[in-house]
């Protein structure tokens, strides 16, 4: 059994009469449900709730401050090479731009590092381009040896591993795996994916399974929103994110809503997803999931993150840069152009004025590699 | 009216306990420790910074007895990790043991807590574990060197109140360790009624932290729980199906 089953049924529903199904009443129960079924999701992300946005994000608001509270926490991605084999129509590190390929050598990382943990965070989220050959798990494990002595906590968004490479990497002291499925619809997955190892569909869904297997504390995961059209991806994104929960109880499962950013090419979005549309979707995923995280990235303006933080969200990133070595080197590419670049101490002023708690640390690193917790008759 | 509640060799004349995670702001900690009058307060080791500017535990008074918590911990091992690091930390030796293998509803798991508080109990900390009501654990609890044990009254953050009542009932009836009721209390009122029942103290968070007046909750609960007590250590009234008169019928027959 894989979620790809899920994905299978999906596919079969008559989409294009689907969503006007839905009435108010329909929208209303979901609302007044105790639990969220997969019917109430989908009617809450149908147009019949537009008009229910408000009420939906009263809910989604007070469910946030009971399970969550007042508080936010924040990260921070970190770059470590942005070498790729894959080409992929909407991202800046495809194989087909020619610009000055990075990888950060151990002293460059050590040197981002405490750059990045002068502002006092404590988690990181480190990245690399899609390549087995420059940037092997091996290369990631040796950076995370790095990173255990500025942080508290590393997550990984690396290219989709085998469950023994992850296990391998959370034995190493990896807390948590962001993969984002890109696109769910398997048609669009095929024509936007046009080249490398990444054009194996099933590869990149299971992906965030395995991580489960391989005992990472938590897991995010999200579709590319615009990609597709947006219902469906929501859909799938937090039946996705249910199936992990169901599946692996003892994991966190985290959600995302990035939404496409323009980058080096001229790839436009097939779906444009607006504002109340991103709405639509943060507070569904709140509605259906109370107690995950959802994580809200830079590539939202400072505006809209600002009223974000009341609808759902729970972490954040600041102080960012998607260009290898951002923080401390110069001169590199950006994955994509961001949106909101203010920095850690203002994010958190932010918070601050919101009545909201930026919270800087949620996690110590407790892998041990000495063995330590073998001791005391636990073993 | 003295009624002390000694746990660990510390005595206690507060049954309050508190925790600091879901605040706003850090600095209503110490107003909310005044106005409740808890003198054992919760905190997660993992949110725990000593490098930060803003390290929650330096907006804790010291007069207050530090339960450092296992928040986060999925296995026994990862418990006592954290407890051996809360305690190389100068948090103290009193732990609350926190195992939690599920995500969805946070129910603790039961089994890990007490392999985890054998070790630490062996190891000289005042162990309270977060557990799921039943006696069978309970009992085990005790018997690998629990100081109390904490039952949920409902999930964690959910203030939905005393759902495990009948439970708890039996726990407080059935061991002679201090029960405190701990997750699931949104309201004073239910503070009070866990302490009529016999409880030894309750612990909650989210009912204060995200109040509309976190300070004047912490009040309410303050006096709740103090209400609670002195109902329970009163003698509740028995409660009957129908009318008892005052003036019986059949008296003079005596």
């Amino acid at each position: 059994m894989s979620f790809y089953e899920t994905m299978t049924r999906l596919e079969q529903l008559p989409y294009g009469t689907l969503w006007s199904r839905y009435t108010a009443e329909d929208v209303k129960r979901a609302l007044r449900a105790e639990q969220v079924d997969e019917e109430g999701l989908m009617a809450l992300l149908s147009p019949a709730a537009e008009p229910y946005l408000e009420e939906m994000a009263q809910k989604a608001h007070r469910l946030t401050r009971t399970h969550f509270g007042h508080v936010m926490q924040l990260f921070t991605p970190m770059y470590l090479a942005d070498f790729c084999v894959n080409h992929c129509t909407y991202c800046s590190f495809s194989s087909i731009y020619d610009f000055p390929r990075k990888k950060l050598t151990l002293e460059q990382v050590a040197r981002e590092a405490e750059t990045i943990a002068a502002t006092g965070l404590r988690h990181i989220l480190i990245l690399t381009g899609e390549s087995r050959r420059d940037s092997p798990a091996g290369y990631v494990r040796d950076c995370v040896d790095v990173l255990r002595g500025y942080f508290s906590s590393v997550s990984i968004e690396v290219n989709p591993l085998s469950t023994a490479e992850y296990a391998e990497l959370r034995e190493a002291g990896v807390d948590g795996l962001t993969l984002y499925q890109e696109v769910y619809h398997q048609e669009t997955y095929r024509t936007l994916h046009v080249k490398g190892p990444k054009r194996v569909y099933r590869n990149r869904l299971d992906a965030p399974e395995r991580g489960c297997e391989a005992g990472f504390r938590s897991v995010n995961i999200g579709a590319l929103l615009g990609m597709y059209e947006w219902r469906q991806e929501a859909l799938a994104t937090a039946l996705h994110a249910r199936y992990l929960q169901d599946k692996y109880p003892e994991c966190e499962i985290g959600l995302s809503t990035p939404r496409f950013r323009p980058y080096l090419g001229e790839f436009n979005p097939a779906s444009d997803v607006t504002d109340r549309a991103l709405v639509q979707i943060i507070l569904a995923y709140r509605l259906f999931l109370p107690r995950s995280g959802i994580s809200l990235s830079t590539r939202e303006p400072a505006a809209l993150r600002d009223h974000l933080v009341q609808l759902g969200i729970t972490k954040m990133s600041a102080g960012v840069s998607t260009e290898v070595g951002g923080h401390s080197l110069e001169g590199g590419t950006p994955q994509f152009e961001i949106s909101d670049n203010r920095s850690v101490a203002e994010m958190a002023e932010m918070l601050r004025s919101q009545g909201l708690q930026p919270v800087f640390k949620d996690w110590d690193i407790l892998s041990e590699p000495l063995g330590l917790s073998r001791q005391a008759g636990l073993a | 009216m003295q009624d002390p509640l000694m746990i660990g060799g510390v005595t206690l004349t507060s049954r309050l306990f508190i925790g600091t995670g879901k605040y706003s702001r850090n600095t209503l900690i110490p107003e909310v420790i005044t106005r409740s009058g808890s003198q054992v307060i919760t905190v997660a080791l993992r949110r725990v910074d000593p490098e930060s500017s803003d390290n929650i535990v330096s907006h804790i008074p010291s007069h207050m007895t530090l339960l450092p918590n296992t928040s986060g911990a999925r296995t026994a091992e990862e418990a006592v990790r954290i407890a051996r690091l809360a305690r190389s930390a100068g948090l103290g030796n009193w732990v609350k043991i926190e195992v939690i293998n599920d995500q969805k509803y946070l129910l603790p798991d039961n089994m890990e807590t007490i392999r985890a508080t054998e070790v630490l109990a062996a190891e000289g900390f005042v162990v309270l574990p977060y557990m799921s009501p039943d006696l069978s654990a309970a009992l085990r609890l005790k018997a690998a060197g629990a100081a109390a044990v904490m039952p949920l009254g409902a999930p964690i953050g959910s203030n939905r109140g005393l759902q495990t009542k009948e439970l708890i009932r039996i726990l407080i009836s059935e061991t002679d360790l201090p029960v405190i009721v701990d997750a699931g209390i949104g309201r004073p009122s239910e503070a009070a009624e866990a302490m009529e029942m016999g409880a030894a103290a309750v612990l909650l968070n989210t009912a204060i932290a995200t109040a509309s007046d976190p300070l004047l909750m912490a009040e309410a609960f303050r006096a709740a729980v103090s209400a609670g007590r002195k109902a329970y250590l009163a003698g509740l009234g028995p409660v009957e199906e129908t009318a008892a008169a005052s003036s019986p019928l059949t008296g003079f027959l005596a």
